[in-house]
């Protein structure tokens, strides 16, 4: 009985061994759940490198396993494991959340493994907790929303009213904003993580009557306040704006003719005139039919990356000190242009304003103008790389 | 003051929004005993099958008819082939089974639809506001909500209390075995009344999208708050429900608005906007406890 | 074959399979499985303290969740002012140590049992599972603005708790704890089942009037068990954080008190032993499902729907050949 039992588990569990050995990347992201379109778009991006490139980066073969974590820390960590056990990875990407990323990254880059973000920045991991093995190529998550708080800053408006999610991207959030933003601070407010109705705080809002709004609510919930924001006819009265996660060229669609006019902060802008970004907003539309996001950008970007460590390493990721060092060289061209790495791993980095406008039928973006040029996040003074 | 009466009337198209889709809810769980999990899915597919249409035709009107349509078909098959069999067992097998429903549709939307949300527009002759309060507009569309959900419930009252489907309904749900001996055939009965909140909870779900995203699950967070207005309002009632949709929305709506600045008065503005937005999240569901606690079977027990 | 020895070779197949599982995945090259049966182990500890209480009291909680949670959590944070020479209320030091946090852990949850307890045992049915929702929910937001403690983002811990003699690190050593953990549970919960406590609860379930009325209010008896039911889930939170070294608002959220629901449901209500095939069902169907599609959730949706409607009282009770009871 029990030997049967043996024979049955071992012929289910037991895989085939591939004849020759690619490079295995472990891509853990968020696939299924309402913010599945994220992650498809950080995979589409990298995927498509990995296409042009016939299946290889940097001259190497590379097989990409895909796994979804639901958007649940705990999923990812048993999927990471698996990776780094079953499957022998070496080299990880593609989380798409700080609250994953803070689950596993930590525990991973301890076992050796090399994380590279293309989306998450969570701040400890670009300060104390900041590792030679994790490199970020999106963006430390407060940079957005210092470029928007720097931006509404220039423009003259003399108060702002700031609203986010009751959690600690919320808080991470306006702090980053009142970094750069140095006009009065008309309100502050934390909404309810899922929150489907703001009529009270657009009442409470109007009623503050600042210049200007701030506001920072990822997915959902951004939809729900800017349709919401444009229905209570604020949009005529008082500007809008925030970081491009509300903005991206997905949502767009979704919240429609409410989003024309709001100025946004952008590390990225798929109109943003360089031959790399041209090139991939070309091949990016052609093969999916439709306008990447930034996240597919950083999807991109991090596949390039890898290739560039790869090539100068001949593929040999063994020797980690010298593929990081190669990783750290950052010698690829970004769709962004400027791109280099600072001490902690963390881009430096052109970002950028966009407005949202109407391009004949289509909602979508148009970049507006430079907010500033090689920023760097601000924790990068407490990390001891 | 003139805020207040703003944030009341916030919390009054909240409510009635709730009221919606816990009516239909309340009324499969009040006469048939079934704890229906995927009422919210039909949410869902309402808001998707109401965007869908509306963005083909234009017309916003036949979205809303083409999701009550349909609605009311998935609601027949729905019901004769699982819901039927669920009746006489366990509330909690009917638990699992419509848990497993909720899986099924919000992997078929994504599978049909796309993980990306769906847009939808306020349709143009409602898409304009009114100065209620002089402070500056309120959306006409909230206003009008605020009227349906109204026409809803009297018409909703018209039908259990004044109609001869009201009266086999309401035989039914008292004296199941005295109705079915009476000649009434119950079967197709609970058929209609399942289908029937199904298109009730698809009208909620249209109704909402254009003010909110319609996205994968957007049926569950709303169908945690529906449970805990049929169980505050008493199970099977619709008047304690319409109370307790109001109650709620109120509640949470003064929560949100108030709570932080009371807070701020004493704290610090950053400490007291945490704790403020804190409190008022738990506020509905205090507002649960301290009414169980006090009517265990809450507020109203008459259909 | 009898019944009773059907049960008994079933039982006792069942526990030889988990003591010989680690070195057998280890002899086919798949020890990464053993963290998978841990969880399914820890899993299988809420299934059967909930059990505990829907099962032999009928009180069906829709907040387990908060209890998990709150024992992940006692462990997290002390982990975490352990690790970062914190204090806790700027009295004590956090430990690492297993011995005085898993304690602590499951002291903490039979507190908030007590409360809860106290509270939704006003009511009864349907109410009594919104109620039990409602507290956890509020536990759950209290949490999640907590800011030191990581809020959504949770909190990663450098190891696992020490157990002296022991080290946790390891997978095998860690999955025999959880199964010493499960075993020493059973008998608790069997002991407590048979003991005239046990009986007064039953007889609660069938008829709560006419024991009040015999002159034995309930109450207190129905209050134990559900504190000592939360004070298994409590525990296993604890080892839950272990398994993964984090803990986050994610481990008290009320869709993971409704997959507990889903796992004793599954198992069949009433046997104690069906927590333990209710975590195996599911989460064995999620691990392959999901390695085979993305859309596994349509596919275990509609999986769902079928058991239900083909089985009248679970697994366990299918293979031991019993109605629920």
């Amino acid at each position: 009985m029990i030997a049967r039992l043996v024979i049955v588990i071992a012929s289910v569990f037991i895989s085939v061994t591939a004849w020759a050995e690619p490079l295995k990347i472990g891509f853990l992201t968020t696939l299924s759940t309402k913010a599945g379109y994220l992650g498809e778009d950080i995979r589409d991006g990298f995927m498509l490198a990995v296409e042009q490139n016939n299946g290889q980066l940097g001259g190497v073969d590379v097989e990409v396993i895909v796994k979804d974590d639901e958007r649940k820390p705990e999923k990812g960590i048993e999927v990471a494991d698996k990776f780094v056990k079953k499957d022998s990875v070496t080299l990880m990407t593609g989380i798409v959340f700080s609250n994953v990323a803070m689950a596993v990254v930590p525990k991973m880059v301890n076992q050796g493994v090399i994380y590279i973000s293309p989306n998450a920045g969570p701040s400890k991991l670009a300060g104390e907790l900041c590792h030679k093995n994790y490199f970020n190529v999106a963006w430390q998550n407060d940079n957005l929303h210092e470029a928007t708080g720097q931006h509404v800053n220039a423009a003259g408006y003399k108060s702002a009213y700031i609203l986010a999610p009751n959690y600690p991207a919320g808080k991470d959030a306006l702090a980053g904003f009142k970094r750069f933003y140095q006009g009065e601070i008309a309100g502050e407010v934390y909404t309810k993580l899922g929150q489907s109705d703001y009529s009270a705080e657009l009442a409470a809002l109007r009623a503050a009557e600042p210049e200007s709004v701030f506001f920072f609510l990822p997915g959902g919930m951004g939809i729900n306040f800017v349709k919401q924001y444009s229905q209570a006819g604020l949009n005529e009265s008082i500007p809008l704006f925030g970081p491009a996660f509300s903005f991206d060229e997905r949502i767009l669609g979704a919240v429609g003719d409410a989003a024309v006019g709001v100025m946004n902060g952008s590390q990225w802008s798929h109109d943003l005139d360089n031959e790399t970004n041209n090139q991939f907003v070309e091949a990016f539309k052609a093969k999916y039919e439709r306008t990447p996001t930034l996240y597919a950008s950083q999807g991109y970007d991090a596949a390039n990356l890898i290739a560039s460590a790869l090539a100068a390493t001949g593929g040999d990721v063994t020797n980690q000190d010298a593929f990081i060092a190669a990783l750290e060289k950052a010698e690829f061209d970004s769709v962004r242009g400027n791109f280099k790495f600072g001490s902690n791993h963390h881009p430096i980095q052109d970002i950028y304003i966009r407005e949202v406008i109407k391009d004949g039928d289509k909602v979508t973006n148009k970049l507006a103008g430079k907010v500033f040029e090689n920023h760097q996040d601000a924790y990068a003074g407490d990390c001891s790389l | 003051m003139i805020l207040f009466i703003e944030q009341l009337f916030n919390g009054l198209q909240l409510g009635v929004t709730l009221f919606l889709l816990a009516s239909g809810l309340t009324l499969v769980f009040g006469i048939m005993g079934l704890i229906n999990l995927s009422h919210g899915s039909l949410y869902m597919v309402g808001a998707y099958v109401t965007a869908t249409v509306t963005n083909h035709t234009g017309n916003f009107f036949l979205g809303i008819c083409a999701a009550l349509v349909c609605a009311a078909i998935l609601g027949v098959i729905i019901e004769m082939t699982i819901m039927r069999r669920l009746y006489h067992r366990d509330h909690l097998y009917q638990v699992l089974a419509t848990f497993g429903l909720i899986l099924f549709f919000n992997e078929s939307v994504r599978i049909i639809w796309g993980s990306q949300p769906l847009f939808i527009d306020i349709p143009q002759s409602l898409n304009f506001t009114v100065n209620l309060f002089g402070q500056g507009g309120y959306p006409a569309y909230r206003i009008a909500i605020i009227v349906l959900g109204i026409v809803i419930l009297l018409a909703l009252f018209v039908l259990i209390f004044y109609s001869k489907i009201g009266m086999l309904t309401r035989a039914g749900s008292s004296n199941r075995e005295m109705a079915q001996a009476l000649g009434i055939n119950i079967n197709r009965l609970y058929t209609g009344i399942f289908a029937f909140g199904a298109v009730l909870s698809a009208l909620a779900g249209g109704l909402a999208g254009p003010i909110y995203a319609v996205e994968i699950g957007m049926g569950e967070s709303v169908l945690i708050l529906a449970f805990v207005v049929i169980v505050i309002g008493g199970i099977g009632s619709i008047k304690g429900s319409f109370i307790a949709a109001l109650l709620i929305g109120i509640v949470d709506t003064l929560g949100r608005a108030y709570l932080p600045a009371f807070f701020k008065t004493f704290m610090s503005a950053s400490d007291g906007a945490v704790v403020g937005g804190s409190l008022a999240s738990i506020a509905i569901y205090l507002l649960m406890a301290v009414i169980l606690v006090v009517k265990p079977q809450g507020l109203s027990s008459k259909l | 074959m009898t019944r009773l020895n059907r049960q008994s070779l079933i039982i006792g197949l069942t526990f030889l399979v988990l003591a010989v599982l680690p070195p057998l995945l280890s002899a086919i090259d798949q020890s990464y499985y053993v963290s998978i049966a841990s969880k399914i182990l820890i899993y299988a500890l809420v299934g059967i303290s909930l059990d505990l209480i829907i099962g032999q009291a009928g009180l069906v909680s829709f907040g387990h969740a908060a209890f998990f949670g709150m024992g992940g959590y006692v462990c997290g944070v002390l982990s975490h002012h352990s690790a970062n020479d914190l204090l806790v209320f700027s009295v004590f030091t956090g430990t690492n140590n297993a011995l005085i946090s898993w304690p602590l852990a499951v002291l903490v949850c039979m507190v908030l049992g007590i409360i809860i307890g106290v509270i939704s045992l006003r009511t009864t049915g349907v109410y009594f599972i919104m109620i039990t929702l409602a507290l956890a929910q509020m536990v759950y937001f209290l949490i999640i603005s907590i800011p030191q403690y990581g809020g959504e983002d949770g909190l990663s811990l450098w190891t696992r708790n020490k157990l002296p003699g022991l080290n946790l690190q390891d997978d095998t050593q860690f999955y025999y704890i959880c199964l010493a953990w499960v075993i020493i549970y059973l008998l608790i919960a069997h002991k407590l089942i048979y003991s005239s406590l046990g009986l007064m609860i039953k007889g609660a379930k069938l008829n709560h009037q006419r024991l009040i009325a015999l002159g034995h209010p309930p109450f207190k008896a129905q209050l134990m068990i559900f504190v000592l039911s939360a004070m298994g889930s409590g525990l296993a939170g604890a080892l839950m954080v272990n398994l993964t070294q984090y803990v986050s608002p994610d481990y008290l959220h009320w869709s993971l008190s409704g997959k507990f629901l889903v796992i004793v449901i599954l198992g069949g209500i009433g046997f104690l032993f069906g927590g333990l095939y209710g975590a195996l069902i599911l989460l064995g169907l999620e691990e392959i499902l999901s390695s085979y599609t993305d859309h596994w959730h349509f596919i275990l949706g509609i999986a769902l729907v079928i058991i239900v409607l083909t089985s009248k009282s679970g697994l366990y009770a299918s293979l031991v050949g019993r109605k629920a009871t």
